[in-house]
């Protein structure tokens, strides 16, 4: 019995409901249950039934699919009003966390992004706008260039005597038509028909996405071309097939999430096709230690980074992420000094499929921040052609995206909005294994909710609405390209922050 | 068969590299690398049916995420032989250094002396795939760290005392055998030490014998010796660490 009491009440409009059972079927926490000994002991007709579902309400974690299912929708999910008598610091969060975590003595596991009431930087950042003086384009009209390069570029350009064709050896790039990807999510953590529907979007969208630390099932192979393969501290599904196969190799380092600290995927969680993608046994424990045990310093690091480029012989950039922490900058440098083509900053706001509450909610760095110091620090040194910066982290809407651009960054990646996308409604229980949306789940009774053609359409969707009001944002800026964006900090204006913190992210406030 | 000799001496590893790969690609099915001196990467993330000849020493992360070839090592190698290996066997006639097969995922690795810290670390097992790594002489700290499948296996034939200490720590699958004793107090958190079955017995022979015949050393009094080996406690260790287990 839970200790605490329930967070919602499952509300049923008994005139309405029918009686048809489709919620008890609908719902993966056993909230809906059917008390089928008793409505047949009952002898009553059929139009009773209703009465036989009882409701366990405190398993409810509001994840609305029995509202959305519901023929007559006679459903509705309300928070329960505070029952604890209230604290400002003993808030009923609080009270909650420590009352779970005295009934087990367990770490407190915590999905999706940092739920504190951290203020957001992206949300007291403005976007200037052209008026009069200098004209704004008409993005309907006019191209407006979002395609984007992420790697290496040259110091300078040689050309043949012939002048036409070029000298220069031109380091391997990522080619993006539009700067949004999709964030690495695993499979393992997230279902196949996710990771299909994720994929296929990418190739839609003439961009890419992360593989995760899982592996890339086979049926994906075909949009590999569209494909960021991973390796991470555990080296899972880690081989050469699949190094060759992908169109960028990204190194784990650290995740937003949960910076500093490896991952966990319970044995329980390793059935067949996700043991064959990850090539390890069904029903072992998946552990990513916290460090890659051949990296302890950048030299270790960069070792990394060239076996990679040799195994994949020079054919692929590599990409080496990290959490946005105190030391980006200097560690940013120095992975691009080691041989990185671009390096990825996940914000402290960054989702997870599962992470321990208290570092989720306590460890790292706003990405804004880490933006603007790393592409800072780059430029000092006169290395910021060297590599490219990949932001992610909680990115909501274009307008995040072109801060982030605006800040410094060449492209993102996004997570959880494409999940949102899938139809995530943000319950929080991706570690269970229970997503009752078909996402973050194995179970084929739950993944089959999940159409991966309709999923790759509405990402695809998604990822193109942004790019367009992308290119609204650059037409008001009056600006053709992208490019033109980068770095770019003069077009924004910062609303209540501090000298310091305008400083840190090298901007002016509004009125100047 | 097609032999290819290639003379290392002041050559970078990125052009031998590319000097092998042209190699593989116009057929050789042997290539012998002359006056190595710690050229880094050789054979990294290759599938082809070849085999490599190394004299001098081979630097860091030679034969990583390697696919099959068979690489011969007269001399010393470097840190990180076989990283991430899928399929293939490494012998090396002489010593090894940190993290030999680390997450090896199948192959085999001889090392025909002594071998560093952290050797066999996150080496994992999956369907018959299943690596194995064998040391000659002795081995560091923290022997077969995290692993989680394979076999590794120290035949200690100096007969010096086993000093590597934190043995098996994380471990939680596959197996250690060394040679000789190995004190309670020197093993990691998650190992335990357990009596030798019949099956243990005959795979430290059939490999102590392979060893035998690569390196040209009387097998026999090997595996006749006493060996301890060393397990997980537990395959899932930190079962009970999350409020959701
Ligand atoms: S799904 Fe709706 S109509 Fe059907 S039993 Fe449940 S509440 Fe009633
Ligand atoms: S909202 Fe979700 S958890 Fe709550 S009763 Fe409906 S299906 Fe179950
Ligand atoms: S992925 Fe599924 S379980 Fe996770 S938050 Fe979204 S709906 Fe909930």
């Amino acid at each position: 019995m839970a200790s605490f009491p329930p967070k919602f009440k499952v509300l049923v409009d008994k005139e309405v409901c029918t009686g048809c059972l489709k919620c008890t079927l609908q719902c993966p926490f056993d909230v809906h249950i059917y008390d089928k000994e008793g409505f047949k002991a009952s002898g009553k007709d059929k139009d009773e039934r209703k009465n036989f579902i009882v409701r366990n309400q405190e398993n409810c974690v509001a994840c609305q699919r029995c509202v959305f299912t519901c023929p007559v929708k006679c459903i509705q999910i309300e928070v329960r009003p505070p029952t604890y008598n209230p604290h400002p610091v003993w808030t009923d969060a609080v009270r909650r966390d420590l009352k779970t975590q005295s009934d087990t003595g367990g770490v407190l596991l915590a999905a999706m992004g940092n739920e504190q009431p951290y203020p957001s930087y992206f949300d007291r950042l403005v976007i200037d706008a052209c008026q009069v003086t200098n004209p704004s384009i008409d993005p309907l009209r006019e191209p407006m260039e979002l395609r984007t390069y992420l790697g290496r570029k040259p110091e300078k350009l040689e050309f043949e005597d012939n002048g036409t064709s070029l000298k220069t050896q031109l380091a391997k790039n990522l080619k993006l038509e539009t700067p949004i990807m999709i964030a690495h999510m695993s499979y393992g953590a997230i279902s196949l028909n996710a990771h299909k529907s994720l994929a296929n979007a990418a190739a839609e969208q003439g961009t890419f996405m992360g593989t995760g630390e899982g592996g890339l099932h086979k049926d994906l192979y075909h949009l590999a071309d569209s494909i960021i393969v991973q390796v991470a501290s555990g080296r899972f599904a880690v081989h050469e097939e699949y190094l060759k196969t992908g169109a960028a190799v990204e190194i784990k380092i650290g995740q937003g999430a949960k910076p500093g600290i490896g991952g966990h995927l319970p044995g329980r969680k390793i059935t067949e096709p996700i043991s064959k993608t990850r090539m390890i046994p069904v029903g072992s424990d998946a552990l990513s230690p916290a460090p890659h045990h051949d990296i302890y310093s950048i030299e270790d690091l960069s070792r990394l980074i060239y076996a990679i480029k040799e195994a994949t012989r020079y054919k692929k950039p590599v990409f080496v992420k990290i959490a946005a922490v105190n030391n980006s900058a200097p560690i940013a440098t120095g992975i691009i000094r080691a041989g990185a083509d671009a390096v990825v900053l996940d914000g402290f706001t960054a989702g997870t499929g599962a992470a321990p509450q208290v570092i989720r909610n306590n460890l790292g760095i706003p990405i804004e921040a880490a933006i603007a110091s790393v592409d800072q620090r780059l430029r000092d040194e006169g290395i910021r052609h060297w590599g490219s910066i990949i932001a992610s982290g909680s990115m909501r809407s274009s307008g995040d995206v072109a801060k982030a651009i605006a800040l410094g960054a060449d492209a993102v990646y996004i997570g959880t909005a494409s999940l949102i996308s899938l139809g995530c409604t943000v319950c929080k229980q991706c570690f269970t294994g229970k997503c009752a949306w078909g996402i973050a789940t194995q179970d084929p009774n739950l993944t089959k909710r999940l159409d991966p053609e309709v999923g790759a359409r509405r990402v695809s969707n998604l990822i193109g609405a942004w790019s367009h009001e992308l290119q609204e944002i650059l037409g008001a800026l009056g600006l053709n390209s992208l490019e033109s964006l980068r770095g770019n900090r003069d077009r924004l204006r910062g609303v209540g922050l501090s000298q310091t913190e305008l400083d840190v992210l090298d901007v002016l406030p509004a009125g100047r | 068969m097609k032999e290819v000799v290639i003379d290392s001496k002041g050559i970078h590893y990125k052009v031998l590299n590319f000097m092998i790969e042209d190699a593989i690609n116009a057929g050789a099915t042997k290539i012998v690398l002359e006056n190595v001196n710690g050229q880094r990467f050789l054979l990294d993330g290759v599938n082809a049916d070849v085999e490599l000849e190394v004299h001098g020493t081979a630097g860091d992360d030679l034969a990583a995420f390697m696919n099959g070839p068979r690489v011969t090592v007269y001399g010393n190698v470097q840190d990180g032989v076989g990283n991430t290996m899928n399929r293939g066997l490494v012998v090396i006639h002489g010593d090894g250094r940190d993290i030999v097969g680390h997450s090896m995922r199948g192959g085999k690795i001889f090392v025909k002396g002594d071998v560093g810290y952290r050797v066999g670390i996150h080496m994992k097992q999956y369907e018959d795939n299943y690596p194995v790594v064998v040391a000659g002489g002795t081995a560091m700290d923290f022997l077969g760290e995290y692993m989680a499948g394979g076999v590794v296996l120290i035949l200690n034939i100096g007969d010096a005392p086993f000093t590597g200490d934190w043995v098996g720590t994380g471990i939680h699958g596959g197996v250690i055998y060394v040679r000789g004793d190995v004190p309670e107090f020197l093993l990691g958190i998650g190992a335990k030490a357990t009596d030798l079955e019949a099956s243990d017995k005959k795979l430290i022979k059939e490999l102590a014998e392979e060893y035998g015949r690569y390196f040209g050393v009387d097998p026999k009094p090997i595996y006749e010796s006493r060996f301890t080996k060393i397990v997980p406690i537990s395959h899932r260790p930190y079962a009970k660490m999350y409020t959701d287990d």
